[in-house]
């Protein structure tokens, strides 16, 4: 499974780091990084969990 | 469980149908929404549709795929019209009945109105497309109501080149919200740049030329927005039984009578973490509350209460505000960080003996969480607010 984030909708909240913080940082303006592309599979969880707490739907989990 | 029932396709709909099945649950559920689009979200409808930055198609929650694989008995451009309780079904606007086993209400909240005819509103992607189409340089605009909504409109609004007056009845805008001082700095960065900010003044009604004011004066104008807040879509339950009072009233589990829960702006749960019954209209919390309602009603024997740190963000001018849990009726504000004036701070806000709430403006990352934590953990105020650095009071 890949991770995919769209910065440009990105409203800074840092929900992801809170469900995922292995996965996802925040630089200082608040933006989220995208830490683990590809997650381990033990991270899918959080990584689900991210998508779903996300308040501006900018993170996909897909299959590759 | 055969048939779950979740009306509402917005975000706290959304994120209940989608948890559903990623908690394995593989029985038929429905969604219902009165709007005819697939769900999509509302915070950029007062920011990015509204400048004309983001076409209406960036604004849907998932990709077609990611709908189609949830497997849903979608109902959309219908709304629910009852329920029978007794009975398990919900009854649609096309006469049709929906049955079910367990029911996820979500139908979220409306604009508030004024008497008159002809403002703007904004709460659906049509609302936003309307008045953007009307937004141009010189554009006179009355927004009503210097809440977060209005004096984001206001902010575009001016962006745009409209004259922009905007009208509010308490004296210090968000006072109730975020308290004095921090509603006094956000006015100031309404009249910095020219947008008028008048407060203290009732609008009786929207009339052909603006809007009047109580005391007679009107107010000229070629577009009116009324923003002065929203009402719980309860309609379609009055006389169904399920409590109602300003929203779905909710226990600690979100649950209103059994097997039927409600989320998002809609649901008036007891929040177990401030001790209070609150009804939260925030993005964030529309998918936390979908999420935890659906999985309490999945695993009746593992229950778990509700118990969110609420979070707002707002993006006005240059400023982004974000503020994390409950400020409402909250006793004093310190400012713990940074510094008022130069709009980079972190305010503290004291509910009795504990933090209840964290504002910033301007902070990084790293600067907020600590108070996230602090107010998670119900820290008491006098352990956290007196040790910390403080180069402008508190």
């Amino acid at each position: 499974m890949k991770v995919e984030l769209e910065a440009d909708k990105c409203v800074a909240s840092g929900q992801c780091v809170l469900a995922a913080m292995d996965v996802f940082d925040q630089d200082d303006d608040g933006i989220a990084i995208l830490l683990e592309e590809k997650p381990a599979p033990e991270l899918l969880d959080d990584v689900k969990e991210a998508v779903a707490v996300c308040p501006a739907a900018a993170i996909r989990l897909v299959e590759q | 469980m055969k048939r779950i029932a979740v009306v509402g396709a917005s975000a706290a709909g959304l994120a209940a149908a989608e948890t559903l099945r990623r908690e394995g649950y593989d029985g038929t559920v429905t969604l219902v929404g009165d709007e005819p689009q697939v769900p999509y979200d509302r915070p950029p409808l007062s920011k990015q549709v509204l400048a004309a930055e983001w076409e209406p198609h960036r604004l849907s929650l998932r990709p077609p795929a990611d709908l189609a694989a949830l497997d849903l008995d979608l109902r959309l451009g219908v709304a629910a019209t009852g329920l029978e309780l007794a009975e398990r079904t919900v009854q649609l606007a096309d006469g049709t009945e929906v049955p079910y086993d367990g029911l996820i209400v979500a139908t979220g909240v409306r604009p508030r109105r004024l008497p008159g005819e002809g403002a703007h509103v904004l709460r659906t992607l049509d609302d936003a497309l309307t008045l953007r189409d009307r937004l141009e340089p010189g554009l006179r605009l009355v927004v009503v109501g210097a809440g977060f909504l209005g004096a984001e409109a206001a902010a575009v609004a001016w962006r745009l080149g409209a004259k922009v007056t905007l009208l509010e009845p308490a004296p210090v805008p968000l006072a109730h919200a975020v308290g004095t001082e921090v509603g006094a700095m956000l006015s100031r960065a309404h009249a910095e740049r020219g947008v008028e900010l008048r407060c203290g003044v009732t609008v009786s009604e929207v009339t052909e030329d603006g809007v009047r004011l109580a005391d007679g004066e009107v107010i000229e104008a070629e577009e009116v927005l009324v923003a002065v807040g929203s009402l719980p879509n309860t309609d379609w339950l009055e006389g169904s039984g399920l409590p109602l009072g300003d929203g779905v009233v909710c226990d600690e589990y979100c649950e209103a009578a059994r097997n039927v829960y409600a989320a998002g702006d809609i649901a008036r749960w007891y929040n177990p973490l401030f001790g209070t019954s609150m009804r939260i209209e925030h993005r964030t919390n529309a998918a936390e509350q979908g999420m935890a309602a659906a999985r309490n009603l999945l695993r009746p024997d593992a229950r778990k209460p509700f118990a969110p740190v609420p979070y707002f963000w707002s993006d006005q001018y240059d400023m982004k505000i974000q503020a994390y849990g409950y400020l409402r009726g909250h006793d004093e504000v310190a400012v713990v960080d940074g510094d008022l004036a130069e709009r980079r701070f972190v305010a503290a806000y004291r509910t009795g003996s504990r933090v209840a709430g964290a504002l910033a403006v301007g902070m990084p990352p790293k600067a907020i969480r600590h108070w996230r934590l602090a107010i998670a953990a119900g820290a008491a105020w006098d352990e956290v607010v007196r040790n910390e650095p403080s180069p402008t009071g508190g």
